[in-house]
C-alpha cells in the first residue's frame, strides 16, 4: 500500500492536483511538519503546534488537495539537516507568501533578509516595514510568521535585549540563536 | 472539507479490498489510481463531508465498471473464490458487470452500493446526493432491468 500510496501523490503532482504536498521531517527540537505547494514552501509547524490541526488550517485556507508527499521534501530535509549542524547559514528554498498579507507580509519578508547570526529588534522591523510606531504589529507579523526557521523570526528581539515571544517555546528561540552564535 | 489525505488513511484500504474483489488483484492497482486521482479532482467542489466512505466507493464502483467495460472479453479473476465444487456454474461475474455498467449512472451506482459495498439505502442516497426513497426506487429499477437483460 505504501507504493500505491507513493505512486498517487506522484500522479496526483503530475497532473497538478497536488496543491499542497506535507511531509514529517526531524528536527533536534522534535518533528517539523513542512507543507509546500507547486509554488513553494508554505508552512513549517513547530513541534509544540499539534500537526493534524496544521493540516486542517492548510486544507481550509489553501486547498483540500493535501496530501503526503515526501519525495517533494528531499532538499528542504538536507538543507535543515545542514542547518541544525551549523553548516547551513542561508536557506536556498522557495517560498509561498500566500499565507501572509499586507503589513504581516512586509515585515515577514524583511525578516527572510536578515542574516544568519544576525539580530534586529521589533523597532527595526517596524521601522523597516514603513511604520515605526507599529512596533506591537510587527511583533504580531513575528508570531504569526507560517514559515519559522527558514523564515527567520527567531533573529527579532525586544528593544533592549529582551528575547521577546517565540512560537515554539523560548528554549527554542534561545537554542536557536545560541546554534547561530548570536547569543 | 478535511485535508484529503485523512480520506486516504481511512479508507484506501477498504477502497483497495473492494476493487480486488471487482476486478482482481491485478488490476485493481491502476482503478485504486484512477479512483483517487478522480476523487482528487472532484474534491474542492464537493459541499457535503457527511458521508465521504460512500462517495468514494461510488467513485470505486464506477471505476471498476469502466475497467470491465473496456476489458470486456477478458475473463474476471475473483477474490477468495469458493473452496467447494459447485455443479452448476455460477453465471459469469463479467456477465453481470456489463449488464450492471449498462444501467442507467444513478441506478448503476445504486445497485454497485447496495449489493457490492453493502451500504443501507440511507448511505446510497447520501452517496448519490437524492433522498432514501429516490435510491430505493433507483436500486428497484436497476434490478429490475437486471432481471429483464440477464434473463
Amino acid at each position: 500500500m505504501k507504493a500505491t500510496l507513493r505512486r498517487l501523490a506522484e500522479r496526483a503532482g503530475a497532473e497538478g492536483l497536488l496543491d499542497v504536498a506535507y511531509a514529517s521531517v526531524d528536527s533536534p527540537f522534535g518533528p517539523l511538519l513542512l507543507a509546500a505547494t507547486p509554488r513553494g514552501l508554505v508552512r513549517v509547524n513547530l513541534p509544540n503546534y499539534d500537526a493534524e490541526e496544521a493540516l486542517e488550517e492548510l486544507a481550509a485556507k489553501v486547498s483540500p488537495r493535501v496530501l503526503e508527499a515526501p519525495a517533494k521534501f528531499e532538499r528542504a530535509r538536507r538543507e535543515l539537516d545542514l542547518y541544525f549542524e551549523g553548516k547551513l547559514t542561508e536557506f536556498d528554498l522557495p517560498i509561498d507568501w500566500q499565507l501572509t498579507r499586507g503589513f504581516r507580509g512586509k515585515v515577514q519578508r524583511a525578516i527572510k533578509r536578515i542574516p544568519y547570526g544576525q539580530t534586529r529588534t521589533y523597532a527595526e522591523m517596524a521601522r523597516g516595514a514603513g511604520n515605526e510606531r507599529a512596533v506591537r504589529a510587527a511583533g504580531t507579523a513575528c508570531g504569526s510568521n507560517p514559515i519559522p526557521i527558514v523564515v527567520p523570526c527567531h533573529r527579532v528581539l525586544r528593544s533592549g535585549g529582551g528575547l521577546g515571544g517565540y512560537g515554539g517555546g523560548l528554549a527554542m528561540k534561545e537554542d536557536l540563536l545560541r546554534l547561530e552564535g548570536a547569543l | 472539507m478535511p485535508p484529503f489525505q485523512t480520506l486516504l488513511d481511512e479508507h484506501a484500504t477498504e477502497v483497495m479490498g473492494v476493487l480486488r474483489g471487482a476486478v482482481g488483484r491485478a488490476e485493481a492497482e491502476d482503478c485504486f489510481q484512477e479512483t483517487f486521482l478522480a476523487a482528487l479532482r472532484a474534491y474542492p467542489k464537493l459541499n457535503d463531508a457527511s458521508n465521504l466512505r460512500g462517495w468514494l466507493l461510488t467513485i470505486a464502483h464506477r471505476k471498476a465498471i469502466d475497467h470491465h467495460r473496456t476489458n470486456g472479453r477478458k475473463p474476471v479473476p475473483v477474490a477468495d473464490p469458493p473452496e467447494v465444487p459447485v455443479e452448476d456454474p455460477e453465471p459469469a461475474d463479467d456477465r453481470i458487470w456489463t449488464a450492471v455498467g449498462a444501467l442507467p449512472p444513478k441506478q448503476r451506482a445504486a445497485v454497485a452500493l447496495r449489493y457490492g459495498s453493502d451500504l443501507p439505502h440511507t448511505e446510497i442516497a447520501a452517496a448519490l446526493g437524492c433522498s432514501p426513497a429516490a435510491a430505493r426506487r433507483s436500486l428497484h429499477e436497476g434490478i429490475k432491468r437486471l432481471r429483464k437483460d440477464l434473463a
